[in-house]
């Protein structure tokens, strides 16, 4: 485990550099320890794939006292167990008028787009993380064959429910928001809902595939166009 | 009901209280105040609970009806607060009453004012908090910005009284003092070069400046590499996206990311940002965790130590 400085208030704890169910059980093993050790002085936490940013009352402890602290961490990251967590199928409208980098992607990856949409759609993924928006789940792993870097401007409004690829992670956009993830197709399912409860469908450590479907389906389950 | 009508929204205004604390795990964002201090000020000279609810006054030109006799203050930038036309002290309790007519004009300098009543306005929370974001379509009314017709409501108060803080005490908007950057996260993945070149050029606030994240224009610093695993963002984090250009991310922000990040400004000075305009030339200078950890103290202690004076009914 590597401690380095996020913010005045804030250190982010890194467990390693890779897309790793073993690693993520780490860092979801890290989040109850930080609790426990931090106790009151603890703000907030975003664990991520391989971090735990830790967000704490400067008020109440200082960033040395919080790096003494966690350093009980490092002594001591036994692997947290890797669970299997409930599948949930999430029906998406696969095209290039619902995905508008669809066709980029896979020019760049010389593939069809039939192809790359075959790929995404028969890879089971895993919840790494939520976050960036409210019911913003990272997946992981996509194929590496349809891996694509991040857009280098992000778009200013990407529409809710885009089904999007950055490197060989991908996600649904909960609402519409800014973005640089590359757009391959539109999910009509909530993936945020306030009102309803549990306010999300999937958790972190869930499975997630997906269903191809075509326009006149995803309209009929609710999609927005 | 009673309360204040809107009649005209302003350009941005939001309902918002200190913001939604400890909802990173669902992906919830902090919003809330983008001058925490002005905001606290605000509450702290009307005897309010910190956290009270009230309104953050983007650019200006806001105008409430009181359906309601109270007390209201408006704090931050310098938007010319009038009641029934006359112009009023800022930063200073003022009696209202029903049918009166409240403006906050447009900014001279600050983009950001906040105008609160006693004991502030009645909105349920959500996930804890009232404070609006818009993005996540939570807090407020109904997760937007104030529009003409809304109604805020809140409590009768008209001997509540309160305080004005002396110029002496009110922030300087004006002040164009580098703003302080700890160095962290990714800081590795710019070079010695880059990082020079960061700290001794003049960036420019973009158009494309909001809630979210300010865009900064300027000598570009690309890092090394492309993207990282996305990972937690904390407030005032500076991400630089491959194009060199920095975007600094404000209250709005998304809790997770994978551009990679030099730093993250000192909070202080990312209330400064938050109140100047797009098109203004900014600077930074490093500053260390303890640095701030110390300048935190000593704000707090400031804060604590002003007496505002009494303003009687």
């Amino acid at each position: 485990m590597r401690i380095a400085v996020a913010g005045e208030n804030s250190l982010i704890l890194y467990f390693g550099d890779t897309t790793d169910p073993r690693i993520s059980a780490q860092v979801q093993h890290a989040v109850g320890e930080t609790e426990r050790l931090l106790g009151e002085a603890l703000i907030d936490l975003v664990p991520s794939y391989a971090s735990l940013l830790v967000i704490y009352n400067p008020f109440l402890i200082d960033h040395l006292e919080v790096r003494r602290r966690l350093q009980e961490l490092a002594n001591n990251s036994a692997e947290g167990e890797v669970t299997e967590g409930t599948l949930i199928k999430l029906p998406v409208w696969y095209s290039t008028e619902s995905g508008p980098d669809l066709e980029a992607l896979a020019q760049k990856a010389g593939l069809s787009v039939d192809e790359v949409i075959a790929l995404h759609a028969t890879t089971e993924y895993r919840v790494y993380a939520i976050g960036f928006a409210p019911g913003f789940a990272y997946l992981g792993q996509v194929d590496e064959r349809i891996a694509a870097p991040r857009l280098a401007t992000p778009r200013q409004v990407v529409p809710r429910g885009s089904v999007a690829i950055a490197d060989r992670q991908t996600a649904i956009y909960p609402s519409a928001s800014p973005g640089g993830w590359n757009l391959i197709g539109r999910c009509p399912t909530r993936m945020f809902d306030p009102d309803s409860d549990p306010c999300m469908p999937v958790q972190v450590g869930d499975r997630v595939s997906f269903e191809p479907i075509d326009k006149a389906r995803y309209l009929e389950l609710g999609g927005e166009l | 009901m009673s309360g204040f009508n809107v009649r005209q929204p302003g350009l941005m205004t939001l309902i918002t209280d200190s913001g939604r604390i400890g909802h990173h795990r669902i992906g919830l964002t902090t919003g809330g105040p983008l001058d925490p201090m002005a905001f606290a000020w605000a509450n702290r000279l009307l005897g309010n609970e910190p956290n009270a609810t009230a309104l953050e006054i983007s650019i200006g030109s806001l105008v409430l009806e009181a359906q309601v006799d109270t007390w209201l203050v408006l704090t931050g930038g310098e938007l010319p607060l009038k009641i029934n036309g006359k112009e009023m002290e800022r930063w200073q309790a003022h009696r209202v009453n029903v049918g009166d007519r409240i403006e906050a004009g447009f900014s001279q300098a600050g983009a950001r004012g906040y105008l609160a009543v006693s004991g502030g306005f009645d909105i349920p929370p959500t996930f804890g908090s009232t404070a609006t974001v818009q993005r996540e379509k939570l807090g407020g009314l109904n997760g937007q910005k104030l529009q003409s017709g809304d109604r805020l409501p809140c409590a009768s108060a008209p001997d509540a009284g309160g305080f004005r803080l002396p110029a002496p005490y009110q922030p300087n908007y004006r002040n164009t003092a580098p703003l302080r950057v700890i160095l962290g996260y990714q800081q590795d993945a710019f070079s010695a070069v880059q990082k020079q070149l960061f700290f001794t050029s003049s960036y420019r606030i973009s158009d494309r400046a909001d809630r979210m994240g300010y865009r900064l224009e300027g000598p570009a610093i690309p890092p090394s590499i492309n993207g990282i695993l996305s990972e937690g963002i904390c407030l005032g984090a500076i991400q630089v996206p491959s194009d060199g250009q920095p975007i600094v991310l404000l209250n709005d922000r998304q809790t997770i990311g994978g551009y990679p990040k030099i730093g993250s400004l000192f909070s202080q000075d990312l209330a400064r940002l938050a109140q100047m305009l797009p098109g203004t030339e900014i600077s930074f200078t490093p500053f260390t965790q303890d640095e701030a950890h110390n300048q935190l103290l000593l704000n707090q202690r400031y804060y604590s130590m002003i007496e505002p004076i009494a303003v009687t009914p």
